[in-house]
């Protein structure tokens, strides 16, 4: 694999019982880069988010064809455990999902069944909550509910989260899509901040944030990849005409 | 290719409103142009001061334009090939309001022309005119059309406007050489065809700008590279 490749995808077929929801797509995801998966809805662009760490394991029926390559293996071959790869490709998602717990417990759930000592955890929830810009609001009220946090700080805690476990790539499926714009905002530039240590692969409708926030831009009607290129190409000329009429909005 | 047109039927319009504003204003600059040089050949100076009272209207649209471009960039965040028509109008725009600058330019030296004997039958003068106003006329067809040969055609005649300027003033040379009381009038002839001169790289700037909006590469420096 390429130095700077971090995820290869090859020749992936993904069926949901018989309807094939992805067809042949093959990408390669670069390292510390922001890319985004943006397309009409049905077009495949969450199912491959999903399959991305193995989230599509839980739903009953469904079968892959091909290989997705991390760290140079199949993340689909028969040794490999979904949930090692799903701490090391992390996800947040639409709808904030924080754990009806406290704010520090939310951070330390994971890394507690991960082995990290209670003497470590103090620093990891501070680490994961600097690094999601949190913890300035949150630092004196570790021990309330995630409950009481509003939306945007609810899922800037749900980052915190999956940073917390240390992954590699950090998977977001619309994040912002539940939120104001000034969440927005925040959880914006907190990608732009992420990418020096992190590879981000984001889902979006909202395709002026594909163009804020992301390097590369991949398009997926029906299943299919129409067009991946970087982003600045992708919104000034794309090359297919598909592309230029979605971005546009000249479909359907 | 034709396009789709958008699922947004406003957006739509406003797209296809600049457009005719654009056409409309090419439309009056080229009128101005070609009055301007029947006012020099015919000697009509009430001509000549029509285009310059009309030249506000140029800059009304001018500003309209404009106005309407901006609001779409900022309410619309156009991309891909709407964003590059966008980018392309506000230039256009800016270039046919200078050719109406222009035209008032050479009306005001036609006034004053006209208040002398004709210093020489003007052959080359109304011939270029007659190409700088087909230039106009081809570039803005070639925005609308996305036609790139048109528009290649226009920055081809850009070096034939270039050579009859230098026509031009190497004989008004002779006529300044020949009695130092025809310098006078032989400057401001020489200022028509400068102006002429200068109308004509504007019609290859909207050529440039329509190669830019069709392919996405910047021509107008040929090395500038703004896109890989």
């Amino acid at each position: 694999m390429e130095s700077n490749t971090i995820i290869s995808i090859r020749g992936v077929n993904f069926y949901y019982g018989t309807v094939r929801a992805l067809t042949d797509i093959s990408m390669k995801f670069r390292k510390n880069k922001v890319t985004a998966l943006i397309g009409p809805s049905g077009c495949g662009k969450s199912t491959l988010l999903r399959l991305l760490n193995r989230m599509n394991d839980l739903i009953d029926g469904t079968k892959v064809e091909g290989e997705i390559l991390f760290e140079d293996k199949n993340i689909y071959a028969p040794d490999v455990d979904p949930v090692e790869i799903r701490r090391k490709i992390g996800m947040v998602f639409q709808k904030p999902n924080p754990f009806p717990k406290t704010i520090y417990n939310n951070i330390s759930y994971g890394p507690n069944l991960n082995g990290v000592s209670s003497r470590d955890m103090d620093a990891l929830v501070e680490q994961s909550l600097k690094q999601a810009v949190l913890w300035d609001e949150v630092k004196d009220i570790l021990n309330k509910s995630a409950m009481n946090l509003s939306g945007g700080q609810q899922q800037r805690l749900c980052i915190a989260r999956a940073l917390a476990m240390k992954p590699d790539i950090l998977l977001m499926d619309e994040p912002t899509s539940a939120l104001d714009p000034i969440s927005t905002a925040k959880i914006e530039e907190l990608i732009e901040e992420l990418k020096d240590n992190y590879t981000i692969i984001i889902v979006t409708h909202n395709m002026q944030q594909a163009a804020r926030v992301s390097d590369e831009t991949a398009f997926f009607y029906l299943g299919n990849l129409i067009e991946y290129n970087k982003t600045e190409k992708i919104f000034t000329k794309p090359e297919v005409k598909q592309t230029e009429d979605y971005i546009t909005g000249r479909f359907g | 290719m034709e396009e789709k047109r958008h699922t947004s039927l406003h957006y739509e319009k406003e797209l296809q409103a600049i457009k005719d504003g654009l056409i409309y204003l090419g439309a009056l600059t080229e009128t101005a142009i070609r009055q301007a040089m029947k006012s020099l050949s015919e000697r009509d100076t009430e001509l000549a001061r029509k285009v310059v009272r009309e030249d506000d209207e140029i800059d009304r649209l001018d500003t309209d334009l404009e106005e309407r471009c901006i609001k779409i960039l900022a309410l619309r965040q156009p991309t891909a090939i709407d964003l590059r028509f966008i980018t392309t109008a506000i230039k256009i725009t800016g270039h046919l309001e200078r050719i109406g600058d222009m035209a008032v330019n050479i009306a005001e030296k036609v006034m004053l022309l006209n208040e002398e004997p004709q210093l020489k039958p003007y052959i080359d003068l109304p011939r270029m005119a007659e190409l700088v106003g087909d230039m106009i006329e081809d570039s803005l067809d070639s925005f609308v059309k996305s036609d790139l040969k048109q528009a290649e055609k226009v920055r081809q005649m850009e070096q034939v406007i270039d050579d009859l300027n230098e026509q031009i003033f190497r004989e008004l040379l002779t006529f300044m050489m020949e009695d130092s009381r025809n310098i006078h009038r032989a400057l401001l002839v020489m200022q028509v065809s400068k102006n002429m001169e200068r109308i004509a790289d504007h019609a290859k700037g909207i050529a440039d700008m329509v190669t830019y909006m069709v392919t996405g590469e910047c021509v107008r420096h040929r090395a500038c590279g703004i896109l890989e």
